[in-house]
Protein backbone atom coordinates (compact mmCIF):
# COMPACT_ATOMS: atom_id res chain seq x y z
CA UNK A 1 0.00 0.00 0.00
CA UNK A 2 1.08 3.40 -0.23
CA UNK A 3 1.47 6.40 1.77
CA UNK A 4 2.15 9.78 1.00
CA UNK A 5 2.59 11.85 3.94
CA UNK A 6 3.01 15.39 4.48
CA UNK A 7 3.30 14.09 7.97
CA UNK A 8 6.71 13.26 7.20
CA UNK A 9 7.72 16.79 7.35
CA UNK A 10 6.44 16.92 10.84
CA UNK A 11 8.19 13.76 11.71
CA UNK A 12 11.36 14.98 10.30
CA UNK A 13 11.05 17.95 12.36
CA UNK A 14 10.37 15.83 15.36
CA UNK A 15 13.12 13.50 14.67
CA UNK A 16 15.32 16.37 14.23
CA UNK A 17 14.41 18.01 17.43
CA UNK A 18 13.86 14.97 19.57
CA UNK A 19 16.19 12.28 18.51
CA UNK A 20 19.29 14.12 17.71
CA UNK A 21 21.17 15.61 20.55
CA UNK A 22 22.12 18.46 18.38
CA UNK A 23 18.69 18.97 16.93
CA UNK A 24 18.98 19.64 13.25
CA UNK A 25 16.97 22.56 12.11
CA UNK A 26 14.07 22.04 9.84
CA UNK A 27 16.17 23.17 7.01
CA UNK A 28 18.26 20.09 7.57
CA UNK A 29 15.42 17.89 6.37
CA UNK A 30 14.02 20.14 3.73
CA UNK A 31 14.41 18.55 0.37
CA UNK A 32 13.23 15.88 -1.98
CA UNK A 33 13.56 12.24 -1.08
CA UNK A 34 13.16 9.03 -3.03
CA UNK A 35 12.37 5.65 -1.64
CA UNK A 36 15.16 3.11 -1.46
CA UNK A 37 13.95 -0.34 -2.42
CA UNK A 38 16.71 -2.11 -0.53
CA UNK A 39 16.02 -1.24 3.05
CA UNK A 40 12.28 -0.86 2.49
CA UNK A 41 9.64 -3.53 2.90
CA UNK A 42 5.90 -3.51 2.35
CA UNK A 43 4.22 -6.33 4.19
CA UNK A 44 0.52 -7.03 4.42
CA UNK A 45 -1.63 -9.58 6.20
CA UNK A 46 -5.22 -10.69 5.68
CA UNK A 47 -6.44 -12.76 8.63
CA UNK A 48 -8.84 -15.65 8.09
CA UNK A 49 -11.42 -17.27 10.34
CA UNK A 50 -9.94 -20.50 11.65
CA UNK A 51 -7.02 -20.46 9.26
CA UNK A 52 -3.60 -18.99 8.76
CA UNK A 53 -4.84 -16.23 6.49
CA UNK A 54 -2.58 -14.67 3.91
CA UNK A 55 0.61 -12.75 4.45
CA UNK A 56 2.69 -11.27 1.72
CA UNK A 57 4.70 -8.35 0.48
CA UNK A 58 5.13 -6.14 -2.52
CA UNK A 59 8.58 -6.23 -4.00
CA UNK A 60 8.34 -3.29 -6.40
CA UNK A 61 7.33 0.21 -5.41
CA UNK A 62 8.31 3.81 -5.89
CA UNK A 63 7.93 6.71 -3.55
CA UNK A 64 8.98 10.22 -2.86
CA UNK A 65 8.66 12.85 -0.22
CA UNK A 66 8.97 16.51 -0.93
CA UNK A 67 9.53 18.77 2.03
CA UNK A 68 9.40 22.37 0.93
CA UNK A 69 11.29 24.99 2.87
CA UNK A 70 8.16 27.11 3.04
CA UNK A 71 6.07 24.90 5.24
CA UNK A 72 6.27 21.50 6.76
CA UNK A 73 2.52 21.17 6.42
CA UNK A 74 2.92 21.23 2.70
CA UNK A 75 5.22 18.29 2.55
CA UNK A 76 3.96 15.75 0.08
CA UNK A 77 4.31 12.05 -0.01
CA UNK A 78 3.54 9.77 -2.87
CA UNK A 79 3.94 6.03 -2.89
CA UNK A 80 3.29 3.82 -5.88
CA UNK A 81 3.02 0.08 -5.54
CA UNK A 82 3.22 -2.30 -8.48
CA UNK A 83 0.82 -5.09 -7.48
CA UNK A 84 2.21 -7.58 -9.99
CA UNK A 85 5.19 -7.78 -7.64
CA UNK A 86 3.04 -9.32 -4.91
CA UNK A 87 4.72 -12.28 -3.22
CA UNK A 88 3.17 -14.60 -0.66
CA UNK A 89 5.50 -17.56 -1.01
CA UNK A 90 2.72 -19.49 -2.79
CA UNK A 91 2.53 -19.13 -6.54
CA UNK A 92 -1.13 -20.12 -6.60
CA UNK A 93 -1.96 -17.38 -4.11
CA UNK A 94 0.16 -14.86 -6.03
CA UNK A 95 -1.62 -15.73 -9.26
CA UNK A 96 -4.97 -15.42 -7.54
CA UNK A 97 -4.07 -12.02 -6.08
CA UNK A 98 -2.92 -10.83 -9.51
CA UNK A 99 -6.10 -12.13 -11.19
CA UNK A 100 -9.28 -10.17 -11.74
CA UNK A 101 -10.44 -11.42 -8.33
CA UNK A 102 -8.10 -9.03 -6.52
CA UNK A 103 -5.53 -6.69 -8.12
CA UNK A 104 -6.39 -7.37 -11.77
CA UNK A 105 -2.81 -6.63 -12.77
CA UNK A 106 -3.61 -7.22 -16.44
CA UNK A 107 -5.57 -3.95 -16.38
CA UNK A 108 -4.38 -2.15 -13.26
CA UNK A 109 -0.68 -1.56 -13.02
CA UNK A 110 -0.41 0.59 -9.90
CA UNK A 111 -1.80 1.29 -6.48
CA UNK A 112 -1.14 4.88 -5.50
CA UNK A 113 -1.20 6.74 -2.21
CA UNK A 114 -0.98 10.54 -2.11
CA UNK A 115 -0.91 12.33 1.19
CA UNK A 116 -3.30 15.15 1.87
CA UNK A 117 -2.89 15.83 5.53
CA UNK A 118 -0.56 15.14 8.41
CA UNK A 119 -1.12 15.28 12.07
CA UNK A 120 1.52 14.84 14.65
CA UNK A 121 0.54 12.41 17.40
CA UNK A 122 3.69 12.18 19.46
CA UNK A 123 7.33 12.99 19.59
CA UNK A 124 8.23 10.89 16.62
CA UNK A 125 4.83 9.76 15.43
CA UNK A 126 2.19 11.12 13.13
CA UNK A 127 -0.98 10.21 11.39
CA UNK A 128 -1.00 10.64 7.69
CA UNK A 129 -4.20 10.90 5.75
CA UNK A 130 -4.29 10.65 2.02
CA UNK A 131 -6.05 9.23 -0.95
CA UNK A 132 -5.47 5.66 -1.93
CA UNK A 133 -6.30 4.66 -5.47
CA UNK A 134 -6.62 1.03 -6.46
CA UNK A 135 -8.60 -0.53 -9.28
CA UNK A 136 -9.83 2.90 -10.31
CA UNK A 137 -11.37 3.71 -6.95
CA UNK A 138 -10.07 6.34 -4.59
CA UNK A 139 -10.73 6.57 -0.87
CA UNK A 140 -9.28 8.38 2.09
CA UNK A 141 -7.02 6.19 4.16
CA UNK A 142 -5.09 6.81 7.32
CA UNK A 143 -1.67 5.47 8.20
CA UNK A 144 0.27 5.67 11.40
CA UNK A 145 3.87 6.62 10.98
CA UNK A 146 6.84 6.52 13.26
CA UNK A 147 10.09 8.06 12.30
CA UNK A 148 12.57 5.29 12.98
CA UNK A 149 15.73 6.97 11.84
CA UNK A 150 16.98 10.15 10.31
CA UNK A 151 20.28 11.66 9.38
CA UNK A 152 22.73 12.19 6.58
CA UNK A 153 20.10 12.81 3.99
CA UNK A 154 18.24 9.60 4.82
CA UNK A 155 14.95 8.92 6.57
CA UNK A 156 13.38 5.69 7.69
CA UNK A 157 9.78 5.25 8.71
CA UNK A 158 7.73 2.48 10.16
CA UNK A 159 4.21 2.69 8.84
CA UNK A 160 1.09 0.80 9.84
CA UNK A 161 -2.42 0.99 8.53
CA UNK A 162 -5.61 -0.93 7.99
CA UNK A 163 -7.45 -0.82 4.73
CA UNK A 164 -10.90 -2.19 3.92
CA UNK A 165 -10.42 -4.07 0.67
CA UNK A 166 -14.13 -4.19 -0.15
CA UNK A 167 -14.04 -0.49 -1.02
CA UNK A 168 -11.64 -1.21 -3.83
CA UNK A 169 -13.68 -4.05 -5.31
CA UNK A 170 -11.40 -6.66 -3.77
CA UNK A 171 -13.80 -8.23 -1.30
CA UNK A 172 -13.46 -11.74 -2.73
CA UNK A 173 -13.37 -14.38 -0.01
CA UNK A 174 -15.03 -12.31 2.71
CA UNK A 175 -16.07 -13.24 5.35
CA UNK A 176 -13.73 -16.25 5.33
CA UNK A 177 -10.88 -13.84 4.84
CA UNK A 178 -11.06 -10.57 6.68
CA UNK A 179 -12.13 -7.46 4.87
CA UNK A 180 -9.38 -5.65 6.78
CA UNK A 181 -5.90 -5.75 5.33
CA UNK A 182 -3.16 -4.93 7.84
CA UNK A 183 -0.17 -3.13 6.42
CA UNK A 184 3.20 -3.10 8.06
CA UNK A 185 5.86 -1.21 6.19
CA UNK A 186 9.39 -0.04 6.66
CA UNK A 187 10.15 2.73 4.24
CA UNK A 188 13.64 4.10 3.74
CA UNK A 189 14.19 7.33 1.82
CA UNK A 190 17.28 9.07 0.55
CA UNK A 191 17.63 12.69 -0.43
CA UNK A 192 17.72 13.15 -4.18
CA UNK B 1 -46.89 -43.01 3.81
CA UNK B 2 -43.68 -41.66 5.25
CA UNK B 3 -42.12 -45.08 5.67
CA UNK B 4 -41.26 -47.66 3.03
CA UNK B 5 -43.10 -50.93 2.79
CA UNK B 6 -42.09 -54.07 0.94
CA UNK B 7 -44.36 -52.84 -1.85
CA UNK B 8 -42.84 -49.42 -2.38
CA UNK B 9 -40.98 -46.34 -1.22
CA UNK B 10 -42.37 -43.98 1.40
CA UNK B 11 -42.41 -40.21 1.19
CA UNK B 12 -39.16 -39.63 3.07
CA UNK B 13 -37.12 -42.05 0.96
CA UNK B 14 -38.51 -40.42 -2.19
CA UNK B 15 -37.87 -36.90 -0.92
CA UNK B 16 -34.30 -37.82 0.00
CA UNK B 17 -33.74 -39.50 -3.36
CA UNK B 18 -34.78 -36.46 -5.40
CA UNK B 19 -33.15 -33.89 -3.17
CA UNK B 20 -29.86 -35.74 -3.32
CA UNK B 21 -30.29 -36.36 -7.06
CA UNK B 22 -30.70 -32.66 -7.76
CA UNK B 23 -27.81 -31.75 -5.48
CA UNK B 24 -25.49 -34.36 -6.99
CA UNK B 25 -26.23 -33.33 -10.59
CA UNK B 26 -25.66 -29.71 -9.57
CA UNK B 27 -22.56 -30.61 -7.61
CA UNK B 28 -20.87 -32.49 -10.46
CA UNK B 29 -21.69 -29.65 -12.87
CA UNK B 30 -20.39 -27.13 -10.36
CA UNK B 31 -17.18 -29.13 -9.90
CA UNK B 32 -16.57 -29.13 -13.64
CA UNK B 33 -17.50 -25.49 -14.21
CA UNK B 34 -15.71 -23.93 -11.24
CA UNK B 35 -12.34 -25.22 -12.41
CA UNK B 36 -12.86 -23.96 -15.92
CA UNK B 37 -14.22 -20.42 -15.58
CA UNK B 38 -11.66 -17.72 -16.27
CA UNK B 39 -13.15 -15.24 -13.81
CA UNK B 40 -11.14 -16.06 -10.68
CA UNK B 41 -13.49 -14.24 -8.40
CA UNK B 42 -16.40 -16.33 -9.59
CA UNK B 43 -14.23 -19.45 -9.35
CA UNK B 44 -13.46 -18.77 -5.70
CA UNK B 45 -17.12 -18.29 -4.83
CA UNK B 46 -18.19 -21.38 -6.78
CA UNK B 47 -15.60 -23.51 -4.98
CA UNK B 48 -16.96 -22.34 -1.63
CA UNK B 49 -20.48 -23.33 -2.76
CA UNK B 50 -19.13 -26.65 -3.96
CA UNK B 51 -17.62 -27.38 -0.54
CA UNK B 52 -20.84 -26.49 1.29
CA UNK B 53 -23.12 -28.45 -1.04
CA UNK B 54 -20.74 -31.44 -0.90
CA UNK B 55 -20.93 -31.53 2.88
CA UNK B 56 -24.71 -31.18 2.74
CA UNK B 57 -24.81 -34.18 0.41
CA UNK B 58 -22.68 -36.14 2.88
CA UNK B 59 -25.09 -35.31 5.70
CA UNK B 60 -28.11 -36.26 3.57
CA UNK B 61 -26.52 -39.54 2.48
CA UNK B 62 -25.88 -40.50 6.09
CA UNK B 63 -29.53 -39.77 6.91
CA UNK B 64 -30.64 -41.66 3.84
CA UNK B 65 -28.61 -44.76 4.69
CA UNK B 66 -29.86 -44.69 8.26
CA UNK B 67 -33.45 -44.37 7.01
CA UNK B 68 -32.87 -47.19 4.56
CA UNK B 69 -31.65 -49.46 7.36
CA UNK B 70 -34.58 -48.51 9.56
CA UNK B 71 -37.13 -49.29 6.84
CA UNK B 72 -38.23 -52.29 4.86
CA UNK B 73 -36.56 -52.37 1.45
CA UNK B 74 -39.15 -52.51 -1.37
CA UNK B 75 -38.99 -55.76 -3.33
CA UNK B 76 -37.56 -55.53 -6.86
CA UNK B 77 -40.35 -55.61 -9.44
CA UNK B 78 -41.21 -59.16 -10.40
CA UNK B 79 -40.78 -58.30 -14.06
CA UNK B 80 -37.05 -57.64 -13.65
CA UNK B 81 -34.66 -60.14 -15.09
CA UNK B 82 -31.86 -61.54 -12.96
CA UNK B 83 -29.13 -59.47 -14.65
CA UNK B 84 -31.20 -56.34 -14.25
CA UNK B 85 -31.54 -56.93 -10.54
CA UNK B 86 -27.82 -57.60 -10.17
CA UNK B 87 -26.83 -54.61 -12.28
CA UNK B 88 -29.20 -52.18 -10.58
CA UNK B 89 -28.11 -53.30 -7.13
CA UNK B 90 -24.48 -52.92 -8.08
CA UNK B 91 -25.04 -49.41 -9.46
CA UNK B 92 -27.03 -48.37 -6.38
CA UNK B 93 -24.35 -49.66 -4.00
CA UNK B 94 -21.63 -47.98 -6.00
CA UNK B 95 -23.56 -44.71 -6.01
CA UNK B 96 -23.90 -44.83 -2.24
CA UNK B 97 -20.21 -45.61 -1.86
CA UNK B 98 -19.26 -42.78 -4.22
CA UNK B 99 -21.53 -40.28 -2.53
CA UNK B 100 -19.72 -40.99 0.71
CA UNK B 101 -16.24 -41.19 -0.80
CA UNK B 102 -16.64 -38.01 -2.86
CA UNK B 103 -17.34 -35.62 0.00
CA UNK B 104 -14.68 -37.33 2.13
CA UNK B 105 -11.98 -37.04 -0.54
CA UNK B 106 -13.07 -33.45 -1.27
CA UNK B 107 -12.82 -32.68 2.42
CA UNK B 108 -9.41 -34.40 2.55
CA UNK B 109 -8.19 -32.40 -0.44
CA UNK B 110 -9.17 -29.13 1.17
CA UNK B 111 -7.63 -30.25 4.47
CA UNK B 112 -4.34 -31.31 2.86
CA UNK B 113 -4.01 -28.09 0.88
CA UNK B 114 -1.02 -25.93 1.65
CA UNK B 115 -3.30 -22.96 1.01
CA UNK B 116 -5.21 -23.80 4.20
CA UNK B 117 -8.43 -22.21 2.97
CA UNK B 118 -11.06 -22.53 5.72
CA UNK B 119 -14.46 -24.04 4.96
CA UNK B 120 -17.30 -21.81 6.09
CA UNK B 121 -20.35 -23.95 5.36
CA UNK B 122 -22.90 -21.81 3.48
CA UNK B 123 -21.21 -18.84 5.13
CA UNK B 124 -22.69 -19.96 8.44
CA UNK B 125 -20.27 -22.05 10.45
CA UNK B 126 -16.67 -23.08 10.30
CA UNK B 127 -16.05 -26.70 9.35
CA UNK B 128 -12.85 -28.29 10.67
CA UNK B 129 -10.15 -29.80 8.48
CA UNK B 130 -9.51 -33.55 8.49
CA UNK B 131 -6.29 -34.57 10.23
CA UNK B 132 -4.48 -35.44 6.99
CA UNK B 133 -0.92 -34.41 6.21
CA UNK B 134 -0.63 -30.94 4.70
CA UNK B 135 1.59 -30.98 1.62
CA UNK B 136 1.53 -30.28 -2.11
CA UNK B 137 1.90 -34.02 -2.73
CA UNK B 138 -0.95 -34.90 -0.39
CA UNK B 139 -3.19 -32.29 -1.92
CA UNK B 140 -2.40 -33.56 -5.44
CA UNK B 141 -3.14 -37.12 -4.38
CA UNK B 142 -6.56 -36.27 -2.94
CA UNK B 143 -7.34 -34.01 -5.88
CA UNK B 144 -6.62 -36.81 -8.35
CA UNK B 145 -8.72 -39.24 -6.35
CA UNK B 146 -11.58 -36.78 -5.90
CA UNK B 147 -11.59 -35.86 -9.59
CA UNK B 148 -11.49 -39.50 -10.72
CA UNK B 149 -14.32 -40.43 -8.38
CA UNK B 150 -16.23 -37.40 -9.66
CA UNK B 151 -15.99 -38.61 -13.25
CA UNK B 152 -16.89 -42.16 -12.16
CA UNK B 153 -19.95 -40.79 -10.38
CA UNK B 154 -20.89 -38.85 -13.48
CA UNK B 155 -20.74 -42.05 -15.56
CA UNK B 156 -22.81 -43.96 -13.00
CA UNK B 157 -25.40 -41.20 -12.75
CA UNK B 158 -25.78 -41.28 -16.54
CA UNK B 159 -26.23 -45.08 -16.48
CA UNK B 160 -28.67 -44.79 -13.57
CA UNK B 161 -30.78 -42.16 -15.35
CA UNK B 162 -30.66 -44.05 -18.66
CA UNK B 163 -31.86 -47.22 -16.91
CA UNK B 164 -34.71 -45.38 -15.21
CA UNK B 165 -35.81 -43.85 -18.50
CA UNK B 166 -35.58 -47.23 -20.22
CA UNK B 167 -37.86 -48.76 -17.63
CA UNK B 168 -40.34 -45.95 -17.98
CA UNK B 169 -40.44 -45.30 -21.70
CA UNK B 170 -39.37 -48.61 -23.24
CA UNK B 171 -40.33 -51.31 -20.78
CA UNK B 172 -43.32 -49.36 -19.41
CA UNK B 173 -42.91 -50.90 -15.97
CA UNK B 174 -43.31 -49.23 -12.59
CA UNK B 175 -39.63 -48.79 -11.66
CA UNK B 176 -39.45 -45.02 -12.12
CA UNK B 177 -43.03 -44.47 -11.00
CA UNK B 178 -42.45 -45.99 -7.60
CA UNK B 179 -39.70 -43.48 -6.96
CA UNK B 180 -42.19 -40.72 -7.78
CA UNK B 181 -45.29 -41.75 -5.86
CA UNK B 182 -45.11 -42.79 -2.21
CA UNK B 183 -46.58 -46.19 -1.41
CA UNK B 184 -50.11 -46.07 -0.04
CA UNK B 185 -51.07 -47.38 3.31
CA UNK B 186 -52.31 -50.93 2.82
CA UNK B 187 -55.17 -52.10 4.93
CA UNK B 188 -54.15 -54.82 7.26
C1 LIG C 1 -21.11 -35.59 -3.63
C2 LIG C 1 -20.23 -34.68 -3.40
C3 LIG C 1 -19.20 -34.17 -4.40
C4 LIG C 1 -19.14 -34.33 -5.76
C5 LIG C 1 -20.09 -35.11 -6.67
C6 LIG C 1 -17.95 -33.62 -6.21
C7 LIG C 1 -17.54 -33.53 -7.52
C8 LIG C 1 -16.44 -32.83 -7.96
C9 LIG C 1 -16.03 -32.72 -9.32
C10 LIG C 1 -16.73 -33.39 -10.52
C11 LIG C 1 -14.93 -31.95 -9.36
C12 LIG C 1 -14.13 -31.53 -10.59
C13 LIG C 1 -13.00 -32.49 -10.82
C14 LIG C 1 -12.20 -32.11 -12.04
O1 LIG C 1 -12.74 -31.48 -12.96
O2 LIG C 1 -11.01 -32.46 -12.06
C15 LIG C 1 -14.63 -31.54 -8.00
C16 LIG C 1 -13.58 -30.74 -7.62
C17 LIG C 1 -13.38 -30.27 -6.32
N1 LIG C 1 -14.10 -30.63 -5.20
FE1 LIG C 1 -15.70 -31.82 -5.16
N2 LIG C 1 -17.34 -33.02 -5.12
C18 LIG C 1 -18.08 -33.33 -4.00
C19 LIG C 1 -17.82 -32.95 -2.70
C20 LIG C 1 -16.81 -32.10 -2.31
C21 LIG C 1 -16.58 -31.66 -0.96
C22 LIG C 1 -17.41 -32.04 0.27
C23 LIG C 1 -15.49 -30.83 -1.01
C24 LIG C 1 -14.82 -30.07 0.13
C25 LIG C 1 -15.25 -29.93 1.36
C26 LIG C 1 -15.06 -30.77 -2.37
C27 LIG C 1 -14.00 -30.01 -2.81
C28 LIG C 1 -13.58 -29.95 -4.12
C29 LIG C 1 -12.50 -29.10 -4.56
C30 LIG C 1 -11.68 -28.15 -3.68
C31 LIG C 1 -12.36 -29.32 -5.92
C32 LIG C 1 -11.35 -28.64 -6.84
C33 LIG C 1 -10.12 -29.48 -6.93
C34 LIG C 1 -9.04 -28.78 -7.74
O3 LIG C 1 -8.55 -27.76 -7.26
O4 LIG C 1 -8.71 -29.26 -8.82
N3 LIG C 1 -15.87 -31.55 -3.15
N4 LIG C 1 -15.57 -32.10 -7.17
Amino acid sequence: MVERFPAIAVLLFLAASVQAAAAPSLSAVVGRYSIMTPGSSLFFAVPAVGGPGITGRFDRFDGRIDIPASSVEHARVEIIIYPDSVATGQKRVDDFLKSNAVFDTANERTIVFRSTHVQRTGEDTATIVGSLTARGRTFRETFHVRLAESGRGALRFHVEGRVLRSRYGMDVGTPIYSNVVDFDMNLAFRRR
Amino acid sequence: MIRNTRAGYGLLAIALHWTIAALVVGQISLGLVMLRVTDQRLAFDLIQWHKSIGLLILALIVIRLAWRMANPQPRPLASLRRWEKTASQAVHRLLYALLIALPLTGWALVSASVLGIPTLVFGLFLFPHLPVGVSEGGEDFWRLLHGSLGFTALALVVIHIAAALRHHFILHDGVLRRMLRPVRRTKA
